[in-house]
């Protein structure tokens, strides 16, 4: 019980002294990371090989903690959506609308529904950047730099959309408690449309470089399996859970922000490889474009931000004219307003799966605790069972295809 | 080939040129040399190595300055761009990651993060990369552009370029690395 | 057919008594309290229960109330889910402040093992019978548990950030 505290170096050293071979050679112990090309942000990985064959891994993970959730007890509620931001910081629209729905959920703040539809695009928009993200590394770790090269010009084409809307490109930290910022610019919804023509004819072409692609199928099918109960118990949510083929995705089953005016497929995988995973989550982007599709066409009028004083900066300019702006300014600012002291979970469905706020308030206003349910941290604690006795190429193909994100995973 | 007009990110330095041979001083055509192939190693740890992976991409293009190998040896590597927040945890191994790249190196912190520890004042959170090395150029941002990662690497090239050929073993540069006790 | 909250309580109330108690519903989440002694039987039967199915666990993790009486200073708080009625239910348990610990679950649901080992990390509760119980996001030479309201966030020891313009005193972080 005791061995697995050591450090897994002096673990591993002592199976190596006690175990040889057949013919003569030895186990060895290989360093994976931290700084790795082929690791997607910064965990290590110490593995326990037989030649090219991994016997065991251990992973260490916390090279880039910050600290969220004890800055979250010190920040107010508006501060933390840029800590949100930086935890899945390829989807951090999903992350922001998250936290501004779970706030809205303690607050007792009905949103509008034009503001609803407006986050579906938004989080829409973020999850299919995701998805190219995680799709086209996978390519460029099994060798494939066209399809990254592609798809990421229309990474560029979300960027550009998020700037219309808040500012930024990355971090986005967008929306505020009861709706957005500012009205969506026309060109915003211009650029939307165009996205809508000229990307699926790319995402065609980026399925059809690898999909039945005989290199890339045989590098990927039977990588990195886990079985659909081994993944509910290890924790799994999202894409990663979909591909062993359990259909769970919260926006179908507990809804929120008005997707169940939507209708869209889950797509769901067999086996829970690698090859599944890419696959899933391919399908995820054209159900996400169809959602943006439904969502553009039947977008309510109507305002942008819901009618809570308490909780909603008054626009600029009334603040240096009007009292009673001045005033709310002031007391959402110094953190004056009505709070509950309540506790709240929300979940959404973020790009790896189930991400969740648990926030605890206790009437001042910052949290008294926010916890965040980070998918990534969750669902890595079986990467070493995945990659158990297959080589290590396959175990950095399943790392690729598992969207492990450091800033989610650390936080 | 109608117009005998160059166009180049390189141009070649002052010097007298003949028939044949081409005079100039060494330091020029090497600072020249070594400015237009920085290699890079991309030390992405957050937020910004998404954004260096939007540099790298067509759009924006990193290659075009000489950066077209990703090397991710420190050996092979001519600069090192620090890209993300370093926590306490991961200081040891830049450090290591630092020494054990060859000279001529220079590095680029690349976010505020990486230039002061960003918006994570905590105790995990190492505040600043040049508590544990020397750094060249700091670009700061959260994330910082696209365009201004180019910038910070243009600004490198600008130092790489009329930096002298003796620098590296002059005694102020060997003080540099021993006030941050780099053998 | 719904699972209804009272059901719920029921069951647990009639197999467990005393141990369980507290139920409230905050917002859409039932919650109740569970003593830190019978946490792995409570929750191996929420899982095995052929009315409950309590199939998920969501999250685990710790609190710190430095305020509330020396045997209610941490809790362990579990979320769990259950997918087939579409129900989720949140535990408290509250610990002792001197010698916080609490049977491990990681054997129950393999999610928990590095959950665990993140509130051991940030809180200094022991979870006994886990199998690799050491810190998993701090330096392992780390000797505080960070997320304790006494500890700070900033660190003390930085020389490029001057706490006077940031508004900060020592009353106030």
């Amino acid at each position: 019980m005791s061995d697995l505290l050591l450090p897994p170096e002096l673990r591993y050293a002592g199976i190596i002294e006690q175990r040889k071979n057949e013919d003569g050679s030895e186990l060895s112990i290989l360093n994976l990371g931290p700084t790795h090309p082929a690791t997607h942000g910064i965990f290590q990985n110490i593995l326990l090989m037989d030649g090219e064959r991994i016997i065991e891994g251990e992973g260490t993970v916390g090279y880039i903690h910050r600290a969220f959730e004890k800055i979250a007890e010190n920040r107010p509620f508006y501060q933390i959506t840029p800590l949100t931001d930086r935890m899945n910081y390829c989807s951090s629209p999903i992350n922001n609308m998250g936290w501004w729905m779970t706030l809205e959920k303690a607050l007792g703040v009905e949103v509008p529904k034009r503001v609803q539809y407006l986050r579906v695009i938004v989080m829409e928009l973020a999850r299919i950047s995701d998805h190219i993200i995680c799709n086209s590394v996978l390519g460029v770790d099994t060798g494939a730099l066209t399809g990254f090269l592609y798809v990421f010009q229309y990474r560029e084409k979300i960027y550009e959309i998020y700037e219309e809307i808040c500012g930024a490109r990355l971090t986005t930290n967008m929306g505020r408690i009861g709706g957005f910022e500012r009205e969506w610019s026309p060109l915003a919804f211009e650029k939307i449309n165009t996205l809508l023509e000229e990307f699926p004819p790319i995402w065609k072409e980026f399925e059809n470089l690898l999909a039945r692609n005989r290199i890339f199928m045989d590098r990927t099918i039977d990588v990195g399996p886990i079985s659909a109960e081994r993944a509910i118990s290890y924790g799994f949510t999202g894409p990663n859970l979909r591909a062993a083929g359990v259909d769970y995705d919260i926006r179908v089953m507990q809804p929120y922000s008005s997707y169940e005016d939507f209708e869209f497929n889950i797509p769901v995988g067999k086996s829970g490889d690698t090859y599944d995973r890419f696959c899933v989550r391919n399908a995820e982007v054209w159900e996400s474009l169809s959602i943006i599709k439904q969502a553009l066409a039947k977008l309510p009028e109507g305002p942008y931000h819901a009618n809570v004083p308490d909780y909603y900066l008054p626009p600029k300019e009334e603040v240096y004219h009007n009292m009673e702006a001045l005033i709310y300014h002031f007391k959402i600012v110094m953190g004056e307003v009505p709070v509950p002291v309540t506790e709240v979970y929300h979940p959404v469905e973020g790009g790896n799966g189930e991400l969740g706020f648990y926030l605890v308030t206790d009437g001042s206003r910052t949290p008294y605790r926010l916890h965040f349910r980070r998918p990534c941290f969750i669902y890595y604690q079986a990467f070493n069972e995945m990659v158990k006795g297959q080589m290590l190429s396959d175990a950095i193909a399943t790392l690729s295809s598992l969207n492990v994100i450091a800033g989610e995973l650390d936080a | 080939m109608s117009d005998s007009k160059i166009i180049t990110n390189a141009e070649a330095p002052e010097g007298y040129s003949g028939e044949g041979f081409f005079a100039t001083k060494l330091s020029d055509v090497v600072g020249m040399a070594r400015a237009n192939s920085l290699w890079p190693l991309p030390f992405a740890t957050s937020c910004c190595g998404i954004e260096f992976m939007a540099t790298m991409a067509s759009h924006y293009d990193v290659a075009r300055f000489g950066s077209e190998r990703m090397s991710f040896s420190p050996r092979q590597a001519d600069m090192l761009l620090v890209m993300g927040t370093i926590a306490k945890k991961m200081a040891p191994i830049l450090r290591q990651v630092y020494e054990q790249m060859a000279e001529p190196r220079w590095v680029i912190s690349v976010g505020a993060c990486a230039c002061s520890g960003g918006i994570f004042d905590t105790y995990s959170v190492l505040q600043g990369i040049d508590k544990v090395i020397p750094v060249d150029v700091y670009v700061p941002g959260c994330p910082p552009r696209p365009e201004q990662i180019l910038d910070g690497i243009m600004r490198l090239q600008d130092m790489v370029r009329t930096e002298s050929v003796r620098r590296r073993s002059s005694p102020e540069y060997t003080e540099l690395l021993a006030s941050y006790n780099i053998k | 057919m719904a699972l209804e909250n009272p059901v719920i309580q029921q069951a647990l109330t009639d197999s467990f008594g005393s141990a369980v108690s507290d139920f409230q519903q905050i917002h859409d989440i039932l919650t109740f309290e569970v003593a830190a002694d019978s946490i792995s039987e409570v929750m191996l039967f929420l899982r095995d229960d052929a009315t409950l199915r309590f199939n998920f666990l969501t999250t685990l993790c710790g609190m710190h109330f430095p305020d509330a009486s020396t045997d209610r200073q941490f809790a362990v708080v579990y979320h769990m889910h259950n997918w087939i009625d579409n129900v989720r239910i949140r535990i408290k348990c509250y610990l002792n402040a001197k010698n916080p610990q609490i049977d491990t679950v990681s054997s129950i649901f393999l999610s928990a093992n590095w959950q665990e080992r993140e509130t051991y990390d940030f809180f200094g509760i022991i979870f006994k019978g886990h199998p690799q119980l050491k810190r998993i996001l701090n330096m392992d030479e780390m000797v505080s548990f960070p997320m304790r309201k006494e500890f700070p966030l900033e660190d003390g020891g930085r020389t490029d950030k001057d706490d006077r313009f940031f508004g900060r005193t020592t009353d106030n972080c």
